[in-house]
């Protein structure tokens, strides 16, 4: 590709996303110069470990490569520890401190950071949890007899609820909704899977809200909105993410006025030219869903990475980014799996309940399969996977429950 | 990164069993190799590669988030 001096790949963000598209550009044949710039100091880590397996004592973070294999078998200038202050996308430059990068192409893939709650004091011991160093701090405090509370059902707080009560914690859930995580599985396997926490010795308490903190230099308890007090240690927020964009602000890239993500095309570009975005701060139209969205799971923003580099340097190559979302979490032992979306006419159970430990919840739009949960199940959902991917029908989304046949276990 | 296309007669996938948790992204990626069974274990319907499917397979084996898979020369 035409280049000028010095300017090549640009990728801002150094996790996933970030990283998997520096692997297709070196993989698709780009020789020209990656600049690799990730705001933490740490080399790229894997995330969805910091809430479940890393919190056991002695865990060691995963990083996905090492410092070698990044700067010299992929040939990359990493940059970590480095903030960027914004980009010039006419003048096609990043702008770091008082030094300018120019790029070719730009690559965002900054994520998102945890949202906080305004009304809690700013005392030790409450944290959130996005990185290697709040991962840290949240493990030296959830030992045996520790005090948990957890702000928010959502996924990141019932993952960490899980494993502070592996560790001996004394943990409780607090959700100011009535039904947890109906945004992302609905309302009816909300409820299913929040009843994982009950069933192994969690208390999870919906609609309430903390009405006070208790302690002056470091948390000792909560208040609830229901007069309850309840002894805490450790307060996690778990409330959600936004995307990591404040720092585009000036830009002038088109931005979601929703909640600040980047608003891409179905290609993952933004409304500047040569600038791309992947991973959880891109919003994009995902035709095979028919919708625009914006994902915060590790397939996603893998696989968004891969193209978004693919589409941005090899036009040869390039193609829609389309995709049927997919995300598992695991609780208390249980593997919990979700392919598709939960925008839904209607939900039903096709093998197994909502109160048992095992089962199979399809989504229905119109006369399509949209989208399927299952608890405990991991034989049945990539099959499903595949079968919303290929559009297929409701009325025939029952054969997939059939069991191995002879044919298929010996292939 | 060894992403050099070798002939994929001589190809065969490895699983670290130690590694895998049947997370099934290379069941839905390259079905006729990889199949998760109910109780979470990766059945490896395949284990060598033809021509035709090593993309495939290749993407599946990068795509792992257990990095439990890898591609070995016979």
């Amino acid at each position: 590709m035409t280049n000028e001096a010095g300017a090549g790949l640009v990728v801002v963000g150094a996790s996933l996303a970030g990283l998997r598209a520096v692997e297709s550009a070196r993989r698709g044949g780009y020789t020209d110069s990656i600049t690799l710039i990730g705001a933490e100091i740490y080399l790229p880590y894997d995330r969805p470990p910091l809430s479940k397996g890393f919190l056991a004592e002695g865990a060691s973070p995963d990083y996905f490569l090492t410092e070698e294999e990044l700067r010299t078998e992929l040939n990359v200038d990493l940059r970590l520890g480095t903030f960027v202050d914004g980009v010039d996308t006419e003048r096609k430059v990043v702008t770091v401190g008082d030094q300018e990068i120019p790029y070719e192409r730009l690559i965002i893939a900054t994520g998102a950071e945890p949202r906080v709650l305004a009304h809690l004091p700013a005392i030790d011991g409450i944290l959130t949890l996005r990185t290697l160093e709040d991962a840290r701090q949240i493990r030296d405090a959830i030992g045996e007899g520790s005090n948990l509370v957890v702000i928010g059902a959502g996924f990141i707080g019932s993952e960490i609820a899980s494993s502070a009560q592996a560790r001996g914690a004394t943990v409780t859930v607090i959700e100011a909704a009535p039904v947890p995580l109906v945004r992302a599985v609905g309302e009816v396997v909300g409820k299913a899977i929040s009843a994982l926490h009950g069933r192994n010795g969690t208390r999870l308490l919906t609609s309430v809200q903390i009405d006070e903190v208790i302690g002056t230099d470091h948390v000792e308890a909560v208040r609830l909105n229901n007069g309850e007090i309840i002894p805490a240690d450790l307060i996690i927020v778990g409330v959600g993410a936004a995307p990591a964009t404040s720092w585009l602000a000036d830009s002038g890239l088109e931005m979601s006025p929703i909640d600040g993500g980047i608003v891409c095309d179905a290609f993952m570009q933004t409304s500047a030219e040569g600038v791309y975005a992947a991973g959880d701060v891109a919003h994009w139209p995902n035709g095979l869903m028919d919708s625009t969205m914006r994902l915060e799971n590790w397939t996603n923003a893998a696989d968004q990475g891969t193209q978004a580099a693919t589409n941005a340097l090899f036009s040869e190559k390039a193609k829609k980014y389309e995709t049927v979302p997919y995300f598992w979490s695991d609780w208390y032992g249980n593997r919990i799996q979700f392919v598709g979306t939960a925008i839904a006419d209607s939900v039903s159970f096709v093998s197994g309940g909502p109160d048992e430990d095992k089962f199979v919840a399809l989504y229905r739009a119109g006369d399509r399969l949209v989208g399927v949960a299952t608890l405990n199940e991991p034989r049945r959902i990539m099959k499903y996977r595949r079968f919303i991917a290929e559009r297929g029908d409701f009325d025939r989304a029952g054969d997939i429950l059939q069991p191995a046949t002879a044919a298929s276990s010996s292939r | 990164m060894s992403d050099v296309h070798t002939e994929a007669a001589r190809m065969r996938i490895v699983v670290d069993r130690g590694r895998c948790t049947g997370i099934g992204i290379c069941e839905s990626l390259a079905p006729e190799h990889f199949e998760v069974s109910d109780d979470g274990s990766l059945l490896l319907l395949s284990e060598t590669v033809t021509d035709a499917d090593l993309e495939d397979v290749e993407t599946a084996v990068r795509s792992c988030p257990a990095k439990a898979l890898k591609l070995e020369v016979i």
